[in-house]
């Protein structure tokens, strides 16, 4: 069976200028991520995964090399191409949730649909459902603030769901929630991935990540220290752990 | 490489749900906004008021009695000219208070702009939902300043001329007056909205998202 890569980097770099001084903190990434795949990007922190995440999401520009998302060269596209990219194809999820205030549960799922241009009716339909899948079929009309972390990671997964994209990226998504929360948090990442398909991305320090990851890409100053499949990564585990 | 996919193009922010944003934005941040609309008040009231007092002065000097209308004439266009000062300097104060306020909203909202830029905003999205707000503000600001402005001025005309003004009373002028004020303050709070929103548009979602704040 061919499968297909949804996602590709060929050399990617990308410098900061601290000053008149570089920083050079991605040093040339080739990786390559197939369709419903399930990707742990693990590494010290400052490696550079979150810099790499932005560049995979079209976030941020890469200072050389090139991503391709489902075969098209980000570079090439204009703003409005990749707005639509960040609207349908990737959804996004954050450590600090990144929910907006001021909206319901309901309007923070509903939004990346109103910008893709689904009716308000419909947005808020299938919005009830995704927060059903994901076990807050009551909470809909909450704030953020009126919800718990673990609550609020299950909205940002909702409304990564919004507009069934092609690739969840998720930065340090249980970062900052306790063991078993986070626990239910990767258990409701694999099961999306599974049931709709979905590539999954993750960054992490949470080894509990990778029991459920298809392949683990170590990351260490910016460039590929390794890459695992799933069948040896648990022999690895108790080498990590005692790094 | 494979072919390049066509993407077809389809974004949109409905003017409904931009204008249910940003009255919740505002409502949310309640503080500020009555700040931002404090200032455009004060601005624009003086400005009517100068200009309701002008109104006053040109009508006691046409249809006034003679005694008050040739004290008057004496020394118009000197007051006039040291009021225009006056006027532009409040506005300029005004102008820069608003800029102010929205920059300091537009850093404080940095993390949520990245974040709807992540969900497929467009630049323009966000440009369109500062001036919304800043369209309410200025609106609000210069439709009650214009009014206290045209009020205090009737006042302080009824206490020095007593009745008289109601005979004299300069409605057409006055009018233009109001609505003039009206457009100037919500021409001021646009523009001076613009600039914040286009530098926050303008930002990677990447950069706007790590700036904490
Ligand atoms: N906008 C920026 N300007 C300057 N330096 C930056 C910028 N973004 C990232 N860096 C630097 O790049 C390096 C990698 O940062 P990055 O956030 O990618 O690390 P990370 O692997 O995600 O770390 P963590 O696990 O702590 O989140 C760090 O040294 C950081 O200081
Ligand atoms: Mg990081």
């Amino acid at each position: 069976m061919a499968k297909e890569a949804i996602v590709r980097t060929i050399g990617v770099k990308k410098s900061f200028m601290l000053g008149k001084v570089p920083l050079h903190v991605l040093k040339g990434i080739d990786i390559e991520i197939l369709k419903g795949e399930y990707i742990s990007i693990m590494g010290p922190s400052g490696s550079g995964k979150t810099t790499l995440f932005n560049m995979i999401g079209g976030l941020d520009k890469p200072s050389e090399g090139k991503v391709y998302i489902d075969e098209v060269d980000i570079a090439q596209l204009d703003a409005y191409e990749l707005a639509w990219l960040r609207c349908r194809k990737i959804g996004y999820i954050f450590q600090t949730f990144n929910l907006i205030p001021v909206m319901s549960a309901l309007e923070n799922v509903m939004l990346p649909m109103i910008f893709g241009g689904l009716s308000t009716d419909d947005a808020r339909n299938k919005s009830r459902m995704l927060l059903e899948s994901v076990g807050l079929g009551e909470r809909v009309n909450h704030k953020p603030l009126e919800l718990s972390g673990g609550q609020q990671q299950r909205v940002a997964i909702a409304r990564a769901l919004a507009n069934d994209p092609a690739i969840i990226l998720a930065d340090e998504p249980t970062g900052n929630l306790d063991l078993k929360t986070g626990k239910e948090i990767i258990n409701l990442l694999r099961e999306m991935n599974k049931e709709k398909c979905v590539s999954i991305i993750t960054a992490t320090h949470d080894l509990k990540m990778l029991d459920v990851s298809d392949r683990v890409i170590w990351l260490r100053d910016g460039i590929i220290e390794r890459v695992e499949d799933r069948e040896n990564i648990t022999i690895k585990v108790g080498e990590v752990e005692g790094e | 490489m494979a072919e390049q996919k066509k993407i077809e193009k389809q974004l949109s922010l409905p003017l409904k749900n931009a204008v249910q944003m940003s009255v919740r934005n505002m409502k949310v941040r309640f503080g500020r906004a009555i700040i931002i609309t404090t200032s455009i008040l004060l601005g624009i009231a003086f400005l009517t008021s100068v200009r309701a007092g002008n109104a006053f002065n040109m009508s006691l000097i046409l249809n006034g009695p003679e005694e008050i209308s040739s004290l008057l004439a004496v020394d118009i266009a000197e007051v006039n000219a040291r009021q225009g000062w006056l006027v532009s300097l409040s506005l300029l104060v005004c102008i820069v208070g608003i800029i102010n306020a929205m920059l300091m909203s537009v850093t404080e909202r940095s993390k949520e702009i990245g974040t709807m830029k992540c969900l497929g905003a467009l630049d323009k999205f966000i440009v369109e939902l500062f001036l919304l707000e800043s369209l309410a503000h200025g609106l609000i600001g210069s439709i009650a300043g214009a009014i206290i402005g045209v009020l205090t001025m009737t006042v302080v005309y009824l206490i020095q001329y007593g009745g008289l003004i109601f005979q004299i009373f300069p409605t057409v002028v006055i009018v233009k007056d109001v609505l003039f004020s009206i457009l100037l303050g919500t021409f001021l709070a646009v523009v001076g909205a613009l600039y914040p929103a286009y530098i926050s548009a303008k930002m990677e979602p990447a950069e706007a998202i790590r700036r904490e704040v």
